[in-house]
C-alpha cells in the first residue's frame, strides 16, 4: 500500500519566492512597461506592441546593435585563439605554472568600473602613459576621446586584456587533463604539431572551449561598466552599445516604455543567440 | 622486423646520480630474437615502464645503448625506430573514425590511399572490427578502444617491435581473457617482436615465451615460464610467481644439506660460496606430507577450488603446503618432506645450490 501526497512541493516553495522576487517580477514589471504608456502621475495607457515595432524599425536601436555584434565579434575572434595560443604556450608543470595562474587571473579580479577608470587615464593623450607614448613619442595621430577608430580599438583592447584570461585558465584547464599517452602515442604515430593541436588538444578543449564562447560571448554582448567609464559612448554615438543606448533612454530620457520594449528583444537577442552557439558546438557529439 | 639488444644500460632520474640507489634502472643488458614473445614483469615501481619507455625512444637513457639489429637507436626519437606502443588507458583520437585511427599513423609517413586502405582493412579483419570502420571511435567500449590502439601499431609493416605497457588494466575482467588469447593469435600472424609489461604473472606467464623478472631496477631472472617456475634464480622470482609463493626458510648451509630449525634438509646439489644470509627455498608444491619427517602443527587449510593451502609452523617458522587430497585437521600435527630436487638455498636472495646432474 503506498501512500502519496504532494507535500513534496513545499520544499520548492523558497526557491520559487526567492526567484519569483529577484526575476520573475522584476521581469514582469518591464514586460508591463513595455506594453502600456504613461505621461506620469502613474497613469498607464493600453500601448500594445506599439514600442517594439517603434524600436525595431528606428535607425538608432539598429546602429546600436551593429555596434553590440560588430564589438563581441570583434572580442571573440581576438580573444578566442589568443587564449588558445596563450595557453599552449603555459608550461605544463614547475614553478612557473603558479607564476602564469596568478598574473593570468589578476585582470579579472579587478573591479569593471577600475578597469575602466584605468583604461581611461591610460589612454588620454597628453596625460596619460600609452596616449603620451603614441603622440609624442612614436608620433602616431591617436586620440580617443575624439577619434571614432581611436576609441572602438581602445575599448576593443581593454576587453582584450581583461577577459582574454578567461579564456586562457578554461582551456589551460582543458590541456592539462590530456593524460602523457596522448602524446607518446601521437609521437609514435609520426603525427607533426598541427595534428597533435588538432586531433589531440582541440578535441579535448572542446567541453571548456564551449563554455568560454559562451561567457564571453553573454558577458561582451551585456557590457556596459567598462566602456561607459572609459568613452561614455563616445565620441558622438560610435561607441554606444545596446547596454549604453538602453540607459541612455531608461534613466537619460525616462522613456519607460520603449526601454522596457529594448530591454526585452535585447534580452531575447541574447539568449537566442546563445542557444545557437550551444546548439551549434555540441551538436556533433549527439551523434 | 628487428633483434633488439640492451647494452649496459643504466638509467636516473636525476640529473647527476650519485649512489646506485639513485637509478632507477641500474645495469640492463638483455638481447630479445627477432619475432619474440616477451613480458616484462615486476612490482610497481620496478623500472619496467621506465625501460619500456627507453626502447621507445620516449625516454633516452643516461647510460648505455639500444640496439635494433646492430644499429644503434639510442638517440633516434620514436617515430624513427618503427616502433609501435599500446599504453596502460587506451589512446584513441576521437574526433576520428575508427577506420580513420587505424589509418592514422600511415598517412602520417605518406603512405599512399590504396596501400592505406588495404592495410587498414587487414587489421580491421585481423581485429575483428570491420564492422566498425565507419563509426566514431569516442564511443567504442575500452576493450575495442584498446584494440584500436593496438591496431594503430600493427598498421604500419614496418613495426620493429609492439610494446605493451600493462594493456588489460582497464578491460573488465571476462573480456581480460578474450584480449589476451587476441594479442597471442596476432603475435603469431604479424610475427612482430612483442614486449609485454606487466605486473600480473598470470598476464606474463601466458602471453610470454620468455619472461624477463626485474626487481628495484635489476634484472632477476630471464627465463620461460617453467624455467621460473621450476628454478628460481632469486627468492623474488620464487615469491613473485606462483600462488602462493615458495616458502623461504632460514637454514644454515651445510654442503649438500641444509640444516632449518634443527632439521636436516637433502638439497637439490652441494652449495657453492660462505657467507651470507642463507635461506632455504622449497615451492609449496613441492612440500609433502608423510609418516616421518618434519614435524609440523597445521594452523589453518584454505580450499581454493583445484587444490588445498596447508599452512603450517615449524617451531616458529611458518610455511605454507599446496595438497590435492588427504588434508590435515587444523590444528594436528603433521611430519613434512621436502622434495629434495626442489630445496634450493639461496644466499643473501641469490641462488647458491647446483644443479643435480641429470
Amino acid at each position: 500500500m503506498r501512500t502519496e501526497n504532494q507535500r513534496a512541493w513545499f520544499f520548492v516553495l523558497p526557491v520559487l519566492a526567492l526567484v519569483a522576487f529577484n526575476a520573475l517580477v522584476p521581469m514582469m514589471t518591464v514586460v508591463n512597461y513595455s506594453v502600456q504608456e504613461t505621461f506620469g502621475n502613474n497613469q498607464f495607457f493600453w500601448e500594445g506592441l506599439g514600442w517594439f515595432e517603434q524600436i525595431l524599425r528606428s535607425d538608432r536601436f539598429q546602429a546600436a546593435l551593429g555596434r553590440q555584434f560588430l564589438f563581441t565579434f570583434m572580442i571573440l575572434i581576438i580573444e578566442v585563439p589568443l587564449g588558445i595560443i596563450v595557453a599552449l604556450s603555459m608550461p605544463r608543470k614547475g614553478f612557473w605554472v603558479p607564476v602564469c595562474l596568478v598574473l593570468m587571473a589578476l585582470p579579472m579580479l579587478i573591479p569593471w568600473n577600475v578597469v575602466g577608470s584605468m583604461w581611461n587615464i591610460f589612454t588620454l593623450p597628453k596625460i596619460g602613459l600609452l596616449g603620451y607614448f603614441l603622440n609624442d613619442v612614436l608620433g602616431i595621430n591617436y586620440d580617443m576621446t575624439q577619434q571614432p577608430l581611436s576609441a572602438w580599438i581602445t575599448v576593443i583592447v581593454m576587453d582584450v586584456w581583461h577577459w582574454t584570461s578567461l579564456v586562457v585558465l578554461l582551456c589551460y584547464a582543458g590541456l592539462v587533463s590530456i593524460p602523457d599517452a596522448y602524446y607518446q602515442a601521437a609521437k609514435i604515430d609520426g603525427a607533426s604539431p598541427w595534428s597533435v593541436f588538432r586531433y589531440i588538444q582541440l578535441p579535448k578543449m572542446k567541453t571548456v572551449l564551449t563554455i568560454a564562447i559562451l561567457l564571453r560571448f553573454m558577458d561582451s554582448f551585456n557590457i556596459y561598466t567598462e566602456p561607459f567609464v572609459l568613452t561614455g559612448g563616445g565620441p558622438g554615438n560610435s561607441t554606444t552599445l545596446l547596454s549604453i543606448d538602453l540607459v541612455k533612454i531608461a534613466l537619460g530620457q525616462f522613456d519607460l516604455g520603449p526601454a522596457a520594449a529594448m530591454s526585452l528583444i535585447y534580452f531575447a537577442i541574447t539568449l537566442l543567440v546563445s542557444w545557437l552557439f550551444y546548439t551549434l558546438m555540441t551538436k556533433d557529439d549527439a551523434e | 622486423m628487428a633483434q633488439i639488444k640492451l647494452s649496459n644500460l643504466r638509467h636516473s632520474y636525476m640529473p647527476s646520480p650519485k649512489g646506485r640507489e639513485d637509478y632507477a634502472l641500474k645495469e640492463i643488458d638483455v638481447t630479445w630474437r627477432d619475432g619474440g614473445a616477451y613480458a616484462l614483469l615486476g612490482p610497481s615501481g620496478c623500472g619496467k615502464s621506465t625501460l619500456l619507455n627507453i626502447i621507445s625512444g620516449l625516454l633516452t637513457p643516461s647510460e648505455g645503448q639500444i640496439l635494433f639489429d646492430d644499429r644503434d637507436v639510442t638517440t633516434l626519437p620514436p617515430d624513427q625506430r618503427n616502433i609501435a606502443q599500446v599504453f596502460q588507458f587506451p589512446v584513441i583520437y576521437d574526433t576520428m573514425t575508427v577506420g580513420e585511427n587505424l589509418a592514422f599513423p600511415l598517412k602520417n609517413r605518406g603512405v599512399n590511399a590504396s596501400t592505406i586502405k588495404r592495410r587498414v582493412d587487414e587489421i580491421a579483419e585481423m581485429l575483428d572490427v570491420t564492422d566498425m570502420l565507419g563509426t566514431k571511435a569516442s564511443g567504442l567500449s575500452p576493450d575495442n578502444k584498446q584494440k584500436i590502439s593496438m591496431g594503430r601499431g600493427l598498421v604500419r609493416d614496418d613495426v620493429n617491435a609492439v610494446m605493451f605497457d600493462e594493456p588489460l588494466t582497464v578491460i573488465d575482467p571476462h573480456l581480460k581473457w578474450k584480449l589476451r588469447s587476441k594479442l597471442k593469435e596476432l603475435h603469431q600472424r604479424v610475427k612482430a617482436t612483442m614486449i609485454y609489461v606487466t605486473h600480473d604473472q598470470t598476464e606474463a606467464l601466458t602471453f610470454a615465451d620468455e619472461v624477463v623478472v626485474m626487481q628495484d631496477g635489476e634484472v632477476v631472472q630471464i627465463g620461460t615460464p617453467v624455467e621460473l617456475f621450476e628454478r628460481p634464480q632469486h627468492t623474488f622470482v620464487g615469491h613473485f610467481i606462483g600462488s602462493p609463493g615458495m616458502n623461504v626458510l632460514p637454514c644454515e648451509a651445510i654442503g649438500d644439506r641444509a640444516v632449518f630449525e634443527g632439521h636436516e634438509v637433502a638439497l637439490e646439489g652441494p652449495t657453492k660460496g660462505d657467507g651470507g644470509r642463507t635461506d632455504l627455498g622449497i615451492r609449496p608444491e613441492y612440500v609433502g606430507f608423510g609418516d616421518t619427517g618434519i614435524p609440523a602443527h597445521v594452523t589453518k587449510v584454505s580450499d581454493i577450488g583445484r587444490h588445498y593451502v596447508v599452512s603450517a609452523m615449524v617451531g616458529n617458522i611458518a610455511l605454507k603446503a599446496v595438497t590435492e587430497h588427504s588434508v590435515p585437521e587444523p590444528g594436528s600435527q603433521v611430519f613434512l618432506q621436502f622434495k629434495p630436487e626442489q630445496s634450493r638455498v639461496y644466499r643473501d636472495g641469490w641462488i647458491a645450490t647446483e644443479e643435480r646432474a641429470q
